[in-house]
């Protein structure tokens, strides 16, 4: 089973690098022009996100580096506590949307310390792998376009990371529990 | 509500530093912040020009209406108002498909080129389209099939069996992006009445 999933992860990127130029050039398109023609985009692109990025990121930092984030942990901690769930993984519910990297570092850090085999490790991986930094996809994908009015998104983007944080911890207790 | 998380964020975040008596940290942390902000957009760059130049291929070949017309009923279904053959499918199914089978790196310059597609067909260019909010509402859901990186991690670590949270996390991710979905469904249902124009 593992050895199918990572032959599957590190074939499919050489797999599509391999399959659109040949039928493309089967399909008689100039396949290096094509290249160049739409990467020349990207630079523009990245430029583009620039300025929401760094509105973002500076907001986050100083929320994380104050200890304000942590004080809203510690604070909201007792209540899921009553819920059965351990406390232990509470802190990515509120990280995983505004962090990835700080996300996997958390939950990395949770797999070092309790085993990656033990009810938190299993719920984090879980919770990691199945959520996503809903603040930094809308950030780059409203940014890459000049969306500055986010509509609906946010709270979509929230509310469907909050169910899968509660889904993770559900269904995990009851398959390892 | 973007407004109010980012106001709350630095205004909580400094109130709380001073009352600490930590309020050096804020300036530290807010030119750290700026400084990640520039260097994941530069880090973007070399994956966005290999991808959309790739992705350039893919649509001068054909394939990405190919794969619109493949997945058609789904796109329909997640995006009504998207008119059929539209440039914004093929992009909005490779987005998808890079998510499915977890390759992150590939996915965000699909979904920008799906997002600029979009954008297109956007009467109000500074406001999110209900068509933008699901494409990002199934993105932040994030449908993922195989979560390499947690894998590694958990072989690292000697897990017993690796693999054992993709069964969990493949559950776990159909709930949240079918919450997505339907919190979606009612936001369109509520807030708009869809101007029915034929693109």
């Amino acid at each position: 089973m593992l050895s199918v999933i990572t032959a599957i992860s590190s074939w499919a990127i050489p797999v599509v690098l391999v399959f659109i130029p040949l039928y493309a050039s089967y399909k008689k398109v100039p396949v290096y022009e094509s290249f160049v023609d739409g990467a020349k985009d990207g630079f523009d692109t990245a430029v583009r996100i620039i300025p929401h990025l760094v509105g973002m990121m500076v907001a986050i930092s100083i929320f994380r580096s104050s200890g304000m984030m942590d004080f809203l942990i510690g604070f909201v901690r007792p209540l899921f506590e009553q819920l059965g769930v351990p406390g232990e993984v509470l802190p990515l519910a509120i990280l995983r949307p505004i962090t990835g990297a700080g996300s996997l570092a958390f939950t990395t850090e949770l797999i070092k310390q309790f085993g990656p085999d033990s009810m938190i490790g299993r719920i984090a991986s879980t919770v990691q792998g199945s959520t996503d930094t809903t603040l930094y996809v809308l950030t780059v994908y409203f940014g890459a376009i000049g969306i500055r009015k986010a509509g609906y998104a946010l709270k979509v983007g929230l509310f469907s990371d909050l169910v899968g944080f509660a889904a993770a911890v559900i269904v995990c207790m009851f398959v390892f529990g | 509500m973007v407004n109010f998380i980012w106001l709350f964020f630095i205004v909580s975040g400094v109130i709380f530093a001073a009352v600490n008596g930590n309020i050096d940290t804020v300036t530290e942390a807010a030119f750290d912040g700026a400084k990640t902000g520039v260097t994941v957009s530069f880090g973007l760059i070399s994956i966005l020009v290999m991808w959309l130049g790739i992705m350039k291929i893919a649509e001068d070949a054909g394939l990405l209406k190919k794969l619109g017309i493949l997945l058609g009923p789904i796109i329909r279904f997640l995006f009504p108002d998207v008119p059929k053959n539209h440039p914004a499918i093929g992009y909005i199914m490779s987005n998808m498909s890079a998510n499915i089978l977890g390759l992150g790196n590939a996915a965000t310059p699909m979904g920008i080129k799906a997002m600029q597609e979009l954008q297109k067909l956007n009467p109000d260019k500074d406001k999110a389209s209900p068509a933008m909010c699901t494409l990002l509402a199934i993105n932040t859901a994030s449908i993922t099939l195989i979560p390499t990186t947690l894998i590694a991690i958990r072989l690292n670590f000697n897990s017993a069996n690796p693999a054992e949270i993709v069964g969990t996390t493949l559950f776990a991710t159909i709930i949240s992006t079918a919450a997505a979905i339907l919190l979606d469904r009612y936001y369109r249902f509520v807030s708009s009445k869809p101007p029915k124009s034929k693109g």
